[in-house]
Protein backbone atom coordinates (compact mmCIF):
# COMPACT_ATOMS: atom_id res chain seq x y z
CA UNK A 1 0.00 0.00 0.00
CA UNK A 2 1.28 3.57 -1.26
CA UNK A 3 2.18 6.35 2.02
CA UNK A 4 0.00 8.48 0.15
CA UNK A 5 -3.65 6.02 0.38
CA UNK A 6 -2.50 5.17 4.31
CA UNK A 7 -2.62 8.88 4.77
CA UNK A 8 -6.01 8.65 3.33
CA UNK A 9 -7.20 6.24 5.45
CA UNK A 10 -5.42 7.48 8.63
CA UNK A 11 -7.06 10.77 8.14
CA UNK A 12 -10.53 8.67 8.46
CA UNK A 13 -9.90 6.66 11.22
CA UNK A 14 -10.21 8.36 14.45
CA UNK A 15 -9.92 7.06 18.01
CA UNK A 16 -13.53 7.09 20.06
CA UNK A 17 -14.10 9.89 22.01
CA UNK A 18 -16.43 9.76 25.01
CA UNK A 19 -18.94 12.44 23.51
CA UNK A 20 -19.10 10.34 20.39
CA UNK A 21 -20.67 7.52 22.22
CA UNK A 22 -22.72 9.59 24.69
CA UNK A 23 -23.93 11.80 21.89
CA UNK A 24 -25.07 9.10 20.00
CA UNK A 25 -22.29 9.46 17.45
CA UNK A 26 -21.89 5.71 17.08
CA UNK A 27 -24.16 3.38 17.64
CA UNK A 28 -24.45 1.41 20.69
CA UNK A 29 -26.03 -0.67 22.27
CA UNK A 30 -26.16 -1.12 26.20
CA UNK A 31 -27.93 -3.78 28.43
CA UNK A 32 -28.18 -3.79 32.47
CA UNK A 33 -28.50 -7.78 33.64
CA UNK A 34 -31.21 -8.65 36.03
CA UNK A 35 -29.54 -11.08 37.37
CA UNK A 36 -30.70 -12.14 41.09
CA UNK A 37 -29.98 -15.39 42.98
CA UNK A 38 -31.67 -16.00 46.05
CA UNK A 39 -29.03 -18.98 47.70
CA UNK A 40 -29.54 -21.57 50.32
CA UNK A 41 -27.35 -21.28 52.68
CA UNK A 42 -28.26 -24.70 54.54
CA UNK A 43 -27.83 -25.44 58.49
CA UNK A 44 -23.86 -24.44 59.09
CA UNK A 45 -23.93 -21.03 57.24
CA UNK A 46 -27.26 -20.31 58.61
CA UNK A 47 -26.53 -20.79 62.06
CA UNK A 48 -23.50 -19.05 61.55
CA UNK A 49 -24.97 -15.78 60.59
CA UNK A 50 -27.85 -16.49 62.83
CA UNK A 51 -24.84 -16.43 65.59
CA UNK A 52 -23.46 -13.37 64.17
CA UNK A 53 -26.37 -11.56 64.52
CA UNK A 54 -26.36 -12.65 68.42
CA UNK A 55 -22.71 -10.89 68.63
CA UNK A 56 -20.99 -14.26 68.59
CA UNK A 57 -19.08 -16.66 66.41
CA UNK A 58 -20.24 -20.25 66.01
CA UNK A 59 -17.98 -23.30 64.26
CA UNK A 60 -18.68 -26.86 64.08
CA UNK A 61 -16.26 -29.77 65.06
CA UNK A 62 -15.16 -32.63 63.45
CA UNK A 63 -14.53 -35.51 65.88
CA UNK A 64 -12.37 -37.60 63.68
CA UNK A 65 -9.56 -34.70 63.04
CA UNK A 66 -10.37 -32.84 65.83
CA UNK A 67 -10.35 -29.80 63.87
CA UNK A 68 -13.14 -27.07 65.03
CA UNK A 69 -14.16 -25.85 61.76
CA UNK A 70 -15.07 -21.68 60.97
CA UNK A 71 -16.93 -20.96 59.20
CA UNK A 72 -19.16 -24.43 60.25
CA UNK A 73 -19.44 -26.70 57.82
CA UNK A 74 -21.92 -29.47 58.18
CA UNK A 75 -19.41 -32.12 56.61
CA UNK A 76 -15.61 -32.51 56.86
CA UNK A 77 -13.83 -31.94 53.75
CA UNK A 78 -10.94 -33.66 54.83
CA UNK A 79 -12.42 -36.81 56.67
CA UNK A 80 -15.33 -37.18 54.75
CA UNK A 81 -17.79 -37.30 57.30
CA UNK A 82 -20.51 -34.97 58.72
CA UNK A 83 -19.43 -33.02 61.32
CA UNK A 84 -20.32 -33.12 64.89
CA UNK A 85 -21.01 -30.48 67.55
CA UNK A 86 -21.15 -26.85 67.56
CA UNK A 87 -18.89 -25.51 69.07
CA UNK A 88 -18.63 -21.59 70.18
CA UNK A 89 -15.23 -19.25 69.80
CA UNK A 90 -14.02 -16.44 70.92
CA UNK A 91 -14.03 -13.51 69.18
CA UNK A 92 -10.72 -12.76 69.85
CA UNK A 93 -7.79 -14.12 67.25
CA UNK A 94 -4.11 -13.76 65.98
CA UNK A 95 -3.08 -12.32 62.77
CA UNK A 96 -2.05 -14.95 59.80
CA UNK A 97 -1.49 -12.86 56.97
CA UNK A 98 -2.60 -9.24 56.23
CA UNK A 99 -1.57 -6.13 53.88
CA UNK A 100 -1.93 -2.23 52.97
CA UNK A 101 -3.84 -1.95 50.82
CA UNK A 102 -3.89 1.31 48.41
CA UNK A 103 -6.50 0.51 46.44
CA UNK A 104 -10.30 -0.59 46.99
CA UNK A 105 -12.03 -3.76 46.51
CA UNK A 106 -12.91 -2.85 42.69
CA UNK A 107 -8.77 -1.69 42.18
CA UNK A 108 -9.65 1.66 42.65
CA UNK A 109 -6.77 4.20 43.64
CA UNK A 110 -7.52 5.61 47.50
CA UNK A 111 -6.52 9.42 48.14
CA UNK A 112 -3.99 8.00 50.72
CA UNK A 113 -2.41 11.81 50.28
CA UNK A 114 -5.75 12.84 51.01
CA UNK A 115 -5.77 11.56 54.06
CA UNK A 116 -7.81 8.56 53.47
CA UNK A 117 -6.86 5.36 55.43
CA UNK A 118 -5.45 2.42 53.63
CA UNK A 119 -7.62 -0.44 54.13
CA UNK A 120 -5.85 -3.14 55.84
CA UNK A 121 -7.61 -6.15 55.46
CA UNK A 122 -6.12 -9.76 57.27
CA UNK A 123 -6.87 -12.77 57.64
CA UNK A 124 -7.63 -13.73 61.76
CA UNK A 125 -6.92 -17.19 63.00
CA UNK A 126 -10.10 -17.41 65.52
CA UNK A 127 -8.81 -18.85 69.18
CA UNK A 128 -10.76 -21.28 69.71
CA UNK A 129 -10.74 -22.61 66.25
CA UNK A 130 -8.26 -24.97 64.78
CA UNK A 131 -4.94 -23.69 64.02
CA UNK A 132 -5.47 -22.08 60.02
CA UNK A 133 -9.48 -21.60 60.57
CA UNK A 134 -10.62 -18.18 61.15
CA UNK A 135 -12.09 -14.95 59.26
CA UNK A 136 -11.21 -12.49 56.60
CA UNK A 137 -11.98 -9.46 58.11
CA UNK A 138 -10.28 -6.21 58.45
CA UNK A 139 -8.01 -4.06 61.03
CA UNK A 140 -9.17 -0.82 61.61
CA UNK A 141 -8.15 1.78 64.84
CA UNK A 142 -4.65 1.36 64.35
CA UNK A 143 -1.67 2.67 62.35
CA UNK A 144 -1.57 0.54 59.58
CA UNK A 145 2.15 0.68 59.91
CA UNK A 146 1.96 -0.74 63.48
CA UNK A 147 -0.03 -4.06 62.13
CA UNK A 148 2.52 -7.03 62.57
CA UNK A 149 1.92 -10.79 61.80
CA UNK A 150 1.23 -12.65 64.63
CA UNK A 151 -0.59 -9.53 66.11
CA UNK A 152 -3.24 -10.31 68.64
CA UNK A 153 -6.75 -8.76 68.07
CA UNK A 154 -10.39 -8.55 69.09
CA UNK A 155 -13.61 -7.95 66.84
CA UNK A 156 -15.49 -4.57 67.08
CA UNK A 157 -19.26 -5.76 67.29
CA UNK A 158 -21.86 -3.23 65.84
CA UNK A 159 -24.64 -2.42 68.56
CA UNK A 160 -26.97 -5.05 68.50
CA UNK A 161 -30.11 -3.40 67.03
CA UNK A 162 -28.14 -3.01 64.11
CA UNK A 163 -26.61 -6.19 63.73
CA UNK A 164 -28.47 -8.15 60.58
CA UNK A 165 -26.99 -11.58 60.63
CA UNK A 166 -24.02 -10.70 58.52
CA UNK A 167 -19.99 -10.66 58.44
CA UNK A 168 -20.33 -7.15 58.93
CA UNK A 169 -22.03 -7.44 61.82
CA UNK A 170 -18.68 -7.38 63.24
CA UNK A 171 -17.03 -4.08 61.93
CA UNK A 172 -13.31 -4.28 62.50
CA UNK A 173 -10.72 -5.86 64.86
CA UNK A 174 -8.70 -3.76 66.72
CA UNK A 175 -5.28 -4.77 68.45
CA UNK A 176 -5.92 -5.75 72.36
CA UNK A 177 -2.82 -6.77 74.29
CA UNK A 178 -0.35 -10.13 74.48
CA UNK A 179 -2.24 -13.46 74.62
CA UNK A 180 -1.86 -14.91 78.43
CA UNK B 1 -13.93 -47.82 22.02
CA UNK B 2 -10.84 -49.48 22.60
CA UNK B 3 -10.41 -49.02 26.51
CA UNK B 4 -13.90 -50.14 28.52
CA UNK B 5 -15.07 -47.42 31.01
CA UNK B 6 -17.73 -48.44 33.29
CA UNK B 7 -20.02 -46.74 35.61
CA UNK B 8 -19.80 -48.16 39.11
CA UNK B 9 -21.09 -45.85 41.19
CA UNK B 10 -24.46 -43.48 41.04
CA UNK B 11 -25.62 -41.56 44.19
CA UNK B 12 -28.28 -38.43 44.22
CA UNK B 13 -30.40 -36.16 46.04
CA UNK B 14 -33.62 -36.83 44.19
CA UNK B 15 -35.46 -33.47 42.81
CA UNK B 16 -37.80 -31.17 43.85
CA UNK B 17 -38.66 -27.71 43.61
CA UNK B 18 -37.11 -26.35 46.28
CA UNK B 19 -34.43 -27.45 48.94
CA UNK B 20 -34.24 -24.39 51.46
CA UNK B 21 -32.92 -27.06 53.74
CA UNK B 22 -29.34 -27.59 52.38
CA UNK B 23 -26.95 -25.41 50.50
CA UNK B 24 -25.24 -25.99 47.13
CA UNK B 25 -22.62 -27.74 49.01
CA UNK B 26 -24.87 -29.88 51.10
CA UNK B 27 -26.68 -31.22 48.17
CA UNK B 28 -23.61 -32.78 46.44
CA UNK B 29 -22.48 -33.97 49.48
CA UNK B 30 -25.25 -36.22 49.23
CA UNK B 31 -25.22 -37.59 46.07
CA UNK B 32 -21.14 -37.93 46.27
CA UNK B 33 -21.56 -39.95 49.58
CA UNK B 34 -24.29 -42.03 48.14
CA UNK B 35 -22.57 -42.69 44.67
CA UNK B 36 -19.38 -43.29 46.98
CA UNK B 37 -20.81 -45.61 49.71
CA UNK B 38 -22.43 -47.45 45.65
CA UNK B 39 -18.94 -47.92 44.52
CA UNK B 40 -17.70 -48.84 47.08
CA UNK B 41 -14.85 -46.15 47.57
CA UNK B 42 -13.27 -43.96 49.30
CA UNK B 43 -12.73 -40.23 47.74
CA UNK B 44 -9.31 -40.67 48.41
CA UNK B 45 -8.97 -43.33 45.63
CA UNK B 46 -10.27 -41.12 42.83
CA UNK B 47 -7.70 -39.96 40.69
CA UNK B 48 -9.68 -37.20 39.06
CA UNK B 49 -12.94 -35.46 39.24
CA UNK B 50 -15.28 -33.32 36.74
CA UNK B 51 -17.74 -31.20 37.80
CA UNK B 52 -20.44 -29.38 35.98
CA UNK B 53 -21.54 -25.55 36.46
CA UNK B 54 -22.19 -22.62 34.47
CA UNK B 55 -21.02 -19.46 36.31
CA UNK B 56 -24.53 -17.35 35.25
CA UNK B 57 -26.94 -20.38 36.83
CA UNK B 58 -24.34 -20.61 40.12
CA UNK B 59 -24.10 -17.09 40.64
CA UNK B 60 -21.12 -16.94 41.03
CA UNK B 61 -17.93 -15.94 38.90
CA UNK B 62 -15.45 -18.64 38.83
CA UNK B 63 -17.69 -20.60 40.64
CA UNK B 64 -15.83 -24.16 39.51
CA UNK B 65 -13.40 -23.06 42.13
CA UNK B 66 -16.19 -23.71 44.80
CA UNK B 67 -16.57 -27.59 43.55
CA UNK B 68 -13.63 -29.61 45.31
CA UNK B 69 -14.96 -29.67 49.15
CA UNK B 70 -18.62 -31.17 48.94
CA UNK B 71 -16.59 -33.92 46.03
CA UNK B 72 -14.19 -34.72 48.15
CA UNK B 73 -11.50 -33.22 45.85
CA UNK B 74 -9.92 -30.75 47.78
CA UNK B 75 -5.87 -31.30 46.67
CA UNK B 76 -7.14 -33.05 43.79
CA UNK B 77 -7.43 -32.66 39.97
CA UNK B 78 -10.22 -31.13 39.39
CA UNK B 79 -11.68 -29.04 36.16
CA UNK B 80 -15.14 -27.79 35.50
CA UNK B 81 -16.80 -28.67 32.16
CA UNK B 82 -19.36 -25.53 31.69
CA UNK B 83 -21.72 -28.09 29.64
CA UNK B 84 -24.49 -30.57 30.47
CA UNK B 85 -23.75 -33.68 32.69
CA UNK B 86 -23.21 -35.77 29.68
CA UNK B 87 -20.29 -33.61 28.38
CA UNK B 88 -18.64 -33.82 31.69
CA UNK B 89 -19.50 -37.72 31.32
CA UNK B 90 -17.35 -37.56 28.25
CA UNK B 91 -14.35 -35.52 29.91
CA UNK B 92 -14.33 -38.13 32.39
CA UNK B 93 -14.32 -41.23 30.47
CA UNK B 94 -11.18 -38.98 28.31
CA UNK B 95 -9.57 -38.87 31.40
CA UNK B 96 -9.31 -42.91 31.94
CA UNK B 97 -8.77 -43.38 28.52
CA UNK B 98 -5.93 -41.32 28.26
CA UNK B 99 -4.65 -43.34 31.26
CA UNK B 100 -4.11 -40.39 33.19
CA UNK B 101 -6.80 -41.74 35.89
CA UNK B 102 -8.51 -45.12 37.30
CA UNK B 103 -11.35 -43.96 38.53
CA UNK B 104 -13.03 -40.54 38.37
CA UNK B 105 -16.32 -38.88 39.59
CA UNK B 106 -18.37 -36.80 37.61
CA UNK B 107 -20.67 -34.05 39.17
CA UNK B 108 -23.57 -32.18 38.57
CA UNK B 109 -26.08 -29.68 40.35
CA UNK B 110 -29.09 -28.01 40.03
CA UNK B 111 -30.22 -25.15 42.40
CA UNK B 112 -32.58 -24.08 40.13
CA UNK B 113 -34.81 -22.81 42.72
CA UNK B 114 -32.41 -20.18 44.00
CA UNK B 115 -31.97 -18.05 40.75
CA UNK B 116 -34.98 -15.26 40.72
CA UNK B 117 -34.61 -13.96 37.50
CA UNK B 118 -34.35 -17.43 35.29
CA UNK B 119 -36.00 -15.29 32.63
CA UNK B 120 -33.51 -12.63 32.70
CA UNK B 121 -30.69 -15.30 32.57
CA UNK B 122 -31.50 -16.63 29.69
CA UNK B 123 -32.24 -13.12 27.95
CA UNK B 124 -28.96 -12.91 29.27
CA UNK B 125 -27.42 -15.23 26.71
CA UNK B 126 -28.48 -13.88 23.69
CA UNK B 127 -26.38 -11.84 21.19
CA UNK B 128 -26.05 -8.22 22.49
CA UNK B 129 -26.87 -6.86 19.23
CA UNK B 130 -29.22 -9.19 17.16
CA UNK B 131 -31.54 -10.47 19.54
CA UNK B 132 -31.52 -9.58 23.12
CA UNK B 133 -32.59 -5.86 22.30
CA UNK B 134 -36.18 -7.38 21.06
CA UNK B 135 -36.28 -9.49 24.29
CA UNK B 136 -38.00 -12.71 23.05
CA UNK B 137 -38.92 -14.96 25.86
CA UNK B 138 -37.04 -18.36 26.37
CA UNK B 139 -40.33 -20.01 26.00
CA UNK B 140 -41.00 -17.94 22.74
CA UNK B 141 -37.97 -19.57 21.27
CA UNK B 142 -38.59 -22.83 21.92
CA UNK B 143 -42.23 -21.95 20.79
CA UNK B 144 -41.03 -20.72 17.06
CA UNK B 145 -38.93 -24.06 17.39
CA UNK B 146 -42.00 -26.55 17.98
CA UNK B 147 -43.89 -24.65 15.38
CA UNK B 148 -41.59 -25.16 12.46
CA UNK B 149 -40.88 -29.12 13.58
CA UNK B 150 -44.71 -29.50 13.76
CA UNK B 151 -44.61 -27.95 10.46
CA UNK B 152 -42.04 -30.00 9.00
CA UNK B 153 -42.35 -33.84 10.66
CA UNK B 154 -46.31 -33.81 10.53
CA UNK B 155 -46.47 -34.57 14.26
CA UNK B 156 -49.19 -32.88 16.14
CA UNK B 157 -49.98 -30.73 19.17
CA UNK B 158 -51.96 -33.72 20.70
CA UNK B 159 -49.28 -36.41 19.97
CA UNK B 160 -46.95 -33.73 22.21
CA UNK B 161 -49.39 -33.62 24.88
CA UNK B 162 -49.48 -37.04 24.72
CA UNK B 163 -45.73 -37.21 26.16
CA UNK B 164 -46.83 -34.81 28.58
CA UNK B 165 -49.23 -37.59 29.91
CA UNK B 166 -47.18 -40.80 29.66
CA UNK B 167 -44.04 -38.78 31.53
CA UNK B 168 -45.84 -37.06 34.56
CA UNK B 169 -47.25 -40.38 34.71
CA UNK B 170 -44.34 -42.45 34.35
CA UNK B 171 -43.20 -39.96 37.45
CA UNK B 172 -45.88 -40.68 40.04
CA UNK B 173 -43.89 -44.24 40.37
CA UNK B 174 -40.43 -42.54 40.80
CA UNK B 175 -39.90 -41.78 44.26
CA UNK B 176 -36.70 -39.05 43.27
CA UNK B 177 -39.44 -37.46 41.14
CA UNK B 178 -41.71 -34.72 42.74
CA UNK B 179 -44.10 -33.81 39.09
CA UNK B 180 -45.63 -36.99 39.09
CA UNK B 181 -49.52 -36.22 38.16
CA UNK B 182 -52.48 -38.66 36.49
CA UNK B 183 -53.16 -36.28 33.92
CA UNK B 184 -55.86 -36.81 30.75
CA UNK B 185 -54.93 -35.66 27.44
CA UNK B 186 -57.54 -33.14 27.76
CA UNK B 187 -55.96 -31.33 31.06
CA UNK B 188 -52.93 -31.05 28.46
CA UNK B 189 -54.88 -29.30 25.57
CA UNK B 190 -56.54 -27.01 27.65
CA UNK B 191 -53.78 -25.72 29.86
CA UNK B 192 -53.07 -21.95 29.43
CA UNK B 193 -51.19 -20.92 26.78
CA UNK B 194 -47.32 -19.76 27.10
CA UNK B 195 -46.34 -19.15 23.73
CA UNK B 196 -48.19 -21.00 21.32
CA UNK B 197 -48.52 -23.54 20.64
CA UNK B 198 -46.37 -24.32 24.16
CA UNK B 199 -49.07 -24.02 26.76
CA UNK B 200 -48.05 -24.44 30.77
CA UNK B 201 -48.17 -28.33 31.11
CA UNK B 202 -45.86 -28.33 27.80
CA UNK B 203 -42.91 -27.00 29.62
CA UNK B 204 -40.83 -28.24 32.42
CA UNK B 205 -41.09 -26.93 35.66
CA UNK B 206 -37.59 -26.02 36.98
CA UNK B 207 -36.13 -28.53 39.60
CA UNK B 208 -33.22 -29.01 42.74
CA UNK B 209 -31.04 -31.85 42.55
CA UNK B 210 -27.80 -33.72 42.53
CA UNK B 211 -26.72 -36.58 40.79
CA UNK B 212 -22.44 -37.83 41.30
CA UNK B 213 -21.66 -40.48 39.07
CA UNK B 214 -18.24 -42.94 39.64
CA UNK B 215 -16.03 -44.07 36.59
CA UNK B 216 -13.64 -47.04 36.26
CA UNK B 217 -11.53 -48.02 33.98
CA UNK B 218 -12.04 -51.48 33.18
CA UNK B 219 -9.05 -53.03 35.08
CA UNK B 220 -10.42 -50.80 38.24
CA UNK B 221 -13.97 -52.42 37.64
CA UNK B 222 -12.52 -56.38 38.82
CA UNK B 223 -11.63 -55.31 42.31
CA UNK B 224 -14.62 -52.51 43.07
CA UNK B 225 -17.98 -53.80 44.41
CA UNK B 226 -19.85 -52.22 42.33
CA UNK B 227 -22.36 -53.75 39.66
CA UNK B 228 -21.00 -52.35 36.22
CA UNK B 229 -22.67 -50.63 33.48
CA UNK B 230 -20.03 -49.60 30.32
CA UNK B 231 -19.99 -46.81 28.90
CA UNK B 232 -19.79 -48.08 25.13
CA UNK B 233 -19.84 -44.55 23.95
CA UNK B 234 -20.39 -40.63 24.42
CA UNK B 235 -20.33 -38.10 22.11
CA UNK B 236 -21.49 -34.65 22.04
CA UNK B 237 -22.51 -31.85 19.06
CA UNK B 238 -23.41 -28.54 19.14
CA UNK B 239 -24.98 -26.00 15.80
CA UNK B 240 -24.50 -22.40 15.06
CA UNK B 241 -26.33 -20.53 18.07
CA UNK B 242 -27.26 -18.14 15.41
CA UNK B 243 -30.99 -17.77 16.09
CA UNK B 244 -31.43 -16.24 12.56
CA UNK B 245 -30.14 -19.52 10.66
CA UNK B 246 -30.03 -22.13 12.66
CA UNK B 247 -31.95 -25.44 11.88
CA UNK B 248 -35.18 -24.55 13.26
CA UNK B 249 -37.21 -27.92 12.44
CA UNK B 250 -34.73 -30.89 13.36
CA UNK B 251 -32.21 -31.48 16.13
CA UNK B 252 -29.37 -32.16 14.04
CA UNK B 253 -26.95 -31.39 17.01
CA UNK B 254 -28.82 -33.98 18.51
CA UNK B 255 -28.49 -36.38 15.65
CA UNK B 256 -24.81 -35.73 14.51
CA UNK B 257 -24.03 -36.63 18.36
CA UNK B 258 -25.99 -39.87 18.17
CA UNK B 259 -24.54 -40.96 15.20
CA UNK B 260 -21.41 -40.33 16.25
CA UNK B 261 -21.67 -42.06 19.69
CA UNK B 262 -23.46 -45.26 17.31
CA UNK B 263 -20.73 -45.59 14.76
CA UNK B 264 -18.39 -45.93 18.03
CA UNK B 265 -20.34 -48.29 20.12
CA UNK B 266 -20.78 -49.98 16.44
CA UNK B 267 -24.49 -49.80 16.75
CA UNK B 268 -26.06 -50.08 13.07
CA UNK B 269 -30.10 -50.33 13.99
CA UNK B 270 -30.72 -48.01 16.95
CA UNK B 271 -34.34 -48.87 17.47
CA UNK B 272 -33.33 -52.59 17.18
CA UNK B 273 -30.29 -52.90 19.72
CA UNK B 274 -30.75 -50.56 22.06
CA UNK B 275 -33.66 -51.29 24.15
CA UNK B 276 -34.77 -47.86 25.84
CA UNK B 277 -34.33 -44.19 25.79
CA UNK B 278 -33.83 -41.32 28.48
CA UNK B 279 -33.67 -37.93 26.26
CA UNK B 280 -34.25 -34.57 27.10
CA UNK B 281 -38.17 -33.33 27.07
CA UNK B 282 -37.81 -30.01 28.34
CA UNK B 283 -40.56 -29.20 26.14
CA UNK B 284 -42.88 -31.79 25.46
CA UNK B 285 -42.04 -31.22 21.44
CA UNK B 286 -38.02 -31.78 22.23
CA UNK B 287 -38.92 -35.34 23.12
CA UNK B 288 -40.95 -36.48 19.60
CA UNK B 289 -37.42 -33.85 18.28
CA UNK B 290 -35.44 -35.91 19.88
CA UNK B 291 -36.62 -39.85 19.67
CA UNK B 292 -36.64 -38.68 15.68
CA UNK B 293 -32.68 -37.14 15.69
CA UNK B 294 -31.47 -39.84 17.68
CA UNK B 295 -32.72 -42.46 15.06
CA UNK B 296 -35.32 -44.51 17.07
CA UNK B 297 -38.03 -43.95 14.52
CA UNK B 298 -38.61 -42.62 11.22
CA UNK B 299 -38.47 -39.11 10.55
CA UNK B 300 -42.09 -37.57 11.46
CA UNK B 301 -43.20 -41.11 12.57
CA UNK B 302 -42.90 -40.04 16.93
CA UNK B 303 -46.20 -38.32 17.06
CA UNK B 304 -48.09 -41.64 15.52
CA UNK B 305 -45.65 -44.30 17.95
CA UNK B 306 -46.56 -42.53 20.83
CA UNK B 307 -50.23 -42.29 20.97
CA UNK B 308 -50.27 -46.24 19.95
CA UNK B 309 -48.04 -46.20 23.15
CA UNK B 310 -44.39 -47.47 21.35
CA UNK B 311 -42.56 -45.20 24.17
CA UNK B 312 -44.82 -46.24 26.85
CA UNK B 313 -43.13 -48.76 29.89
CA UNK B 314 -44.89 -51.30 28.67
CA UNK B 315 -44.61 -50.43 24.78
CA UNK B 316 -42.01 -51.42 22.29
CA UNK B 317 -39.71 -48.94 23.12
CA UNK B 318 -40.18 -47.08 26.52
CA UNK B 319 -38.57 -43.56 26.53
CA UNK B 320 -38.13 -41.89 30.09
CA UNK B 321 -39.41 -44.29 32.15
CA UNK B 322 -38.61 -42.21 35.08
CA UNK B 323 -40.71 -39.13 34.02
CA UNK B 324 -37.80 -37.53 32.02
CA UNK B 325 -37.60 -33.42 32.80
CA UNK B 326 -41.68 -33.15 32.84
CA UNK B 327 -41.51 -35.43 35.59
CA UNK B 328 -38.77 -34.69 37.25
CA UNK B 329 -37.61 -30.80 36.42
CA UNK B 330 -36.24 -28.67 34.32
CA UNK B 331 -32.40 -29.15 36.21
CA UNK B 332 -30.13 -27.01 33.85
CA UNK B 333 -26.69 -28.37 33.55
CA UNK B 334 -27.81 -31.22 35.34
CA UNK B 335 -30.27 -32.93 32.80
CA UNK B 336 -28.15 -35.67 31.24
CA UNK B 337 -27.39 -36.41 34.81
CA UNK B 338 -30.90 -37.35 35.01
CA UNK B 339 -30.99 -38.99 32.09
CA UNK B 340 -28.03 -41.02 33.19
CA UNK B 341 -29.22 -41.92 36.09
CA UNK B 342 -32.54 -43.31 35.48
CA UNK B 343 -30.69 -45.93 32.28
CA UNK B 344 -28.04 -46.79 34.82
CA UNK B 345 -30.99 -48.01 37.50
CA UNK B 346 -32.70 -49.41 34.46
CA UNK B 347 -29.87 -51.38 33.27
CA UNK B 348 -28.72 -52.59 36.93
CA UNK B 349 -32.71 -53.77 37.08
CA UNK B 350 -33.00 -51.25 40.13
CA UNK B 351 -35.71 -49.17 38.69
CA UNK B 352 -38.20 -50.82 41.17
CA UNK B 353 -42.46 -50.14 40.05
CA UNK B 354 -40.43 -48.52 36.86
CA UNK B 355 -38.48 -51.72 35.88
CA UNK B 356 -38.39 -52.48 32.17
CA UNK B 357 -38.60 -56.69 31.52
CA UNK B 358 -35.84 -55.59 29.15
CA UNK B 359 -33.08 -53.13 29.88
CA UNK B 360 -29.53 -54.46 28.52
CA UNK B 361 -28.71 -51.71 26.25
CA UNK B 362 -29.84 -47.84 26.65
CA UNK B 363 -29.37 -44.67 25.36
CA UNK B 364 -29.45 -41.27 27.15
CA UNK B 365 -28.95 -38.03 25.77
CA UNK B 366 -29.31 -34.14 27.00
CA UNK B 367 -29.75 -30.97 25.90
CA UNK B 368 -28.50 -27.14 27.09
CA UNK B 369 -31.73 -25.73 27.13
CA UNK B 370 -32.74 -22.59 25.42
CA UNK B 371 -31.23 -21.24 23.42
CA UNK B 372 -28.70 -23.64 23.11
CA UNK B 373 -27.90 -25.82 20.51
CA UNK B 374 -25.89 -28.49 21.92
CA UNK B 375 -26.84 -32.56 22.83
CA UNK B 376 -24.76 -34.58 23.94
CA UNK B 377 -25.52 -38.53 24.04
CA UNK B 378 -24.26 -41.38 26.00
CA UNK B 379 -24.49 -45.30 24.90
CA UNK B 380 -24.66 -47.66 28.27
CA UNK B 381 -24.67 -51.05 28.27
CA UNK B 382 -24.77 -53.96 31.15
ZN1 LIG C 1 -12.31 -34.10 59.94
Amino acid sequence: MDIKHQKKIDKTVTSLRKKDVTGGKVVTESWEPNLEYAWDNGPAISRYLAELKKGKLIGKRCNKCDRVLLPPRMFCEICWRPTDEWVYVEDTGTVNTFCISHVDWKAGRLNIKGGVRPFTPAVIEIDGASKGMGILHMIDKTNPKNIKMGMRVKAVWKPAEKREGSITDIEYFKPIGKKK
Amino acid sequence: MDKKVAIVGIGTTGFRATTPDVSYRELTYEAATKAYLDAGIEPQEVGAFVATSEDFLEGYSISDEYSPDQLGAVLKSIHTVPGDFIQGLGNGVMLIMSGYADIVVVQGMSKASNMVTKGDLLTFAADPFAWRPLQESPHAIAAMEMNRFLYESGNTIEQCAQVVVKNRRNALLNPRAALGAALELEDVLNADPVAEPLCRLDIAQHADGAVVCVLASQEKVGSLKGNPIWVRDVSWATETNALDSRTWGEAVYMQLAAEKAYRMAGIRTPAKEIDFAELNDEYSYKELQHIEALGLCAWGESGKLSEIGWSERTGEFPVNTAGGCLGCGHLFELDGGQKVLDAVLQLRGQAGELQLKTANTAVAAGWRGVPTTTGAVVVLGN
